[in-house]
């Protein structure tokens, strides 16, 4: 039972004004859950227009997503964003934790959209921070953290909603090998012990050298997919 | 959570928000104790007119305003009196005479409205009698403590009302006095028609110096007994030109007013909006300028949030491209927008209107004088030279809602920009 379907998915950037764009041109990826894929490619070849179809954030112009076997397309825009927030987690390059909030209060948030209790909410954050190995700095807010840490952070947020799966687009680009290493160490432990799936649009070797699946992405084309 | 984060949220550019907090306040405090001043002029002139002039109703015979002439009275002053005593709504009746006539001393002639009344009576309606000073207020302004000097001092300078006097007194305004260049126990002659039309007159004695703040006021009329202006009119006893009445609450006119109207319908009730309509119109409008000013003042304002609140959205765009991908819907996000801005506005509006309060409160013992700058021209229009300014409990809270509503309507539109974000352009952005 695949968790992801994409089935010749096409995305075409028309502004009207310049030449068209295609950024994903006839995509067809499955995903099962509990895999530790990383899709590669140089800059430009659509990693992250894919990523972000497969997130709901961008309309692909033709194919279908299906989530479990749920077609994205049919859902409208709130539905989407309600979608997302029960079954996607995101980790961003930029980290995008937000500023004026702890590091505890950035993990709750999600599960404060959900409507979580406050206990629950304590619970899975305290939980989740000290699986990142932040159980110490819990009310540090995010411009006191190094930016590993902030990583950290991103992926225990990005888990507080528990969704099936995690789209994390380029997220050691910004930090220096140790952090990398100890970022990826942690997100490896979790796919392992929870089965829970991540999917990276990276060009780090260290992240294409942890995934057990390495798709190739080329001007839009999957040029190889291959498991470890 | 999303009003914690709002809140936060506005202090991240510090600089920038109190800029916007400190425009609110200054603004604020300009139109609020500007308000308060003309709040405070009218409520002072609609008091002085109510209690010192005019009183809250008066009743006269219909053909007497048409044409004020000595013979139009009232009819059975005494029976209308007594009905109008019956009535709970009353503090106090007062009838009077009202004759015109010529007021002459050594030196000039004036043409004045020549009322007699029954001073016992006329204290309950009318508080003219206040504004001569007391021997407390002499002691105080002019040092004199020593019982013989004080009561020398009073009556040479000062007068009284209608008290230690003999024959023919007369209360006079300062304005007309000045005019005159009479003083108290000087002697002026009053000419005017008798009830048979033959010119006639007498000589008064001036026992006390009235001084309002309405010169108008104090230059066309003069107080006498009533009995003295019966016996050189040849009026009847007991008859009255004007019956002035003070009711124990101005909410309660209307009412005695119809009242009075049915039961009397060949005499014509006059309530105070009747009797002074600028007053009436001052009272009724003065919360709509109030509100005016605030609203304009809010208006200027409003474009600086707006300003402000779309910097704020164009540099968190990124942000707030990550709180929809994380699912933040777009109610959410709307919501945290305008919160932010109304949360702004009330920071700026709390201060604003603490501090007016403040000034208010402070100003409302000690007046603000500009008696050295304008005395004439505001006592010529009925205006008292020194302001104390006031405002009530409902204009603030009117204010803090209009504050509120300047903040949600200011934040529209940068909302309504954060709403068309697409998440992955935002995120994209740097």
């Amino acid at each position: 039972m695949n968790i992801i379907e994409i089935k010749d998915l096409v995305k075409i950037y028309d502004d009207k004004k310049t030449v068209p764009v295609t950024a994903v041109n006839g995509v067809n990826i499955n995903f099962k859950p509990g895999e530790f894929a990383a899709i590669v490619g140089p800059s430009g070849s659509g990693k992250t227009t894919l990523l972000n179809l497969l997130g709901g954030l961008d309309e692909p112009t033709s194919g279908e997503i299906l989530i479990d076997g749920k077609q994205m397309g049919n859902l409208n825009s709130r539905q989407k964003i309600d979608f997302r927030m029960h079954n996607i987690g995101f980790v961003f390059q930029a980290y995008n934790l937000i500023p004026v909030l702890t590091a505890k209060e950035n993990v709750e948030f999600i599960m404060h959209l959900q409507g979580q209790s406050k206990k629950a909410r304590d619970k899975r954050s305290q939980e989740l921070l000290e699986a990142v190995g932040l159980g110490d700095r819990m009310n540090a807010r995010p411009g006191k953290l190094s930016g590993g840490q902030q990583q950290r952070v991103a992926v225990a947020r990005a888990l507080a909603s528990k969704p099936k799966f995690i789209l994390a687009d380029e997220p050691t680009a910004n930090l220096d090998s140790k952090s990398t290493e100890t970022l990826l160490d942690i997100m490896e432990k979790l796919n392992i012990e929870e089965n829970i799936t991540f999917i990276f649009s990276t060009h780090d070797a260290r992240v294409v050298n942890k995934a057990r699946r390495v798709i190739t992405i080329e001007d839009g084309v999957v040029v190889e997919d291959k498991e470890r | 959570m999303i009003p914690s984060i709002s809140w936060k949220n506005i202090w991240r550019n510090r600089v920038r928000s109190l800029v916007v907090v400190t425009a609110i306040t200054l603004g604020l405090v300009g139109g609020l104790f500007s308000s308060a001043i003309y709040k405070g002029m009218a409520e002072r002139r609609f008091e002085e007119a109510l209690t010192k002039e005019i009183s809250h109703i008066q009743i006269h015979n219909p053909k007497y305003l048409e044409n004020p002439e000595i013979g139009f009275s009232i009819s059975n002053p005494a029976g209308l009196i007594d009905f109008i005593n019956s009535q709970e709504s009353v503090k106090a009746v007062s009838s009077r005479l009202k004759i015109t006539a010529m007021i002459g001393s050594s030196s000039s002639n004036y043409g004045v409205n020549v009322i007699g009344i029954d001073p016992l009576k006329e204290k309950e309606v009318s508080k003219l009698y206040t504004t001569l000073l007391s021997t407390d207020e002499i002691t105080e302004q002019f040092g004199i403590s020593d019982p013989a000097e004080l009561e020398k001092f009073q009556a040479d300078s000062v007068g009284y009302y209608f008290e230690n006097t003999r024959r023919n007194p007369i209360f006079i305004g300062e304005e007309l006095a000045h005019k005159l260049k009479i003083k108290v126990r000087s002697k002026v002659v009053i000419t005017f028609q008798d009830v048979q039309g033959n010119l006639t007159g007498g000589a008064f004695r001036v026992c006390g110096i009235f001084r309002t703040e309405n010169s108008a006021f104090e230059q066309a009329n003069v107080f006498v007994r009533q009995n003295d202006l019966i016996g050189l009119t040849g009026l009847e006893k007991g008859s009255a030109h004007e019956i002035a009445i003070f009711m124990n609450d101005v909410e309660q006119v209307s009412e005695l007013s119809a009242l009075l109207s049915e039961n009397y319908p060949n005499l014509e009730t006059s309530d105070w909006k009747t009797l002074e309509p600028t007053i009436a119109m001052m009272n009724e409008m003065m919360d709509v300028i109030m509100t005016v000013i605030i609203v304009i003042i809010l208006l200027a304002l409003g474009f600086g949030i707006v300003n402000t609140m779309l910097m704020v959205v164009m540099e968190r765009g990124k942000e707030i491209g990550m709180l929809m991908a994380v699912g933040m819907s777009k109610l959410r996000v709307f919501t945290m927008i305008i919160l932010e801005s109304v949360l702004l506005c009330l920071t700026g509006a709390a201060a604003g209107i603490g501090i007016s309060v403040l000034l208010i409160e402070l100003f409302s013992k000690t007046g603000i004088d500009m008696t050295a700058f304008a005395q004439e021209g505001f006592e010529a229009m009925g205006f008292a030279a020194v302001f104390y300014p006031t405002l009530g409990v409902d204009f603030y809270i009117e204010v803090t809602v209009l504050v509120v509503l300047t903040g949600v309507l200011s934040s529209v539109y940068p909302a309504w920009k954060a709403l068309k974000l697409n998440p992955a352009d935002a995120l994209r952005s740097e």
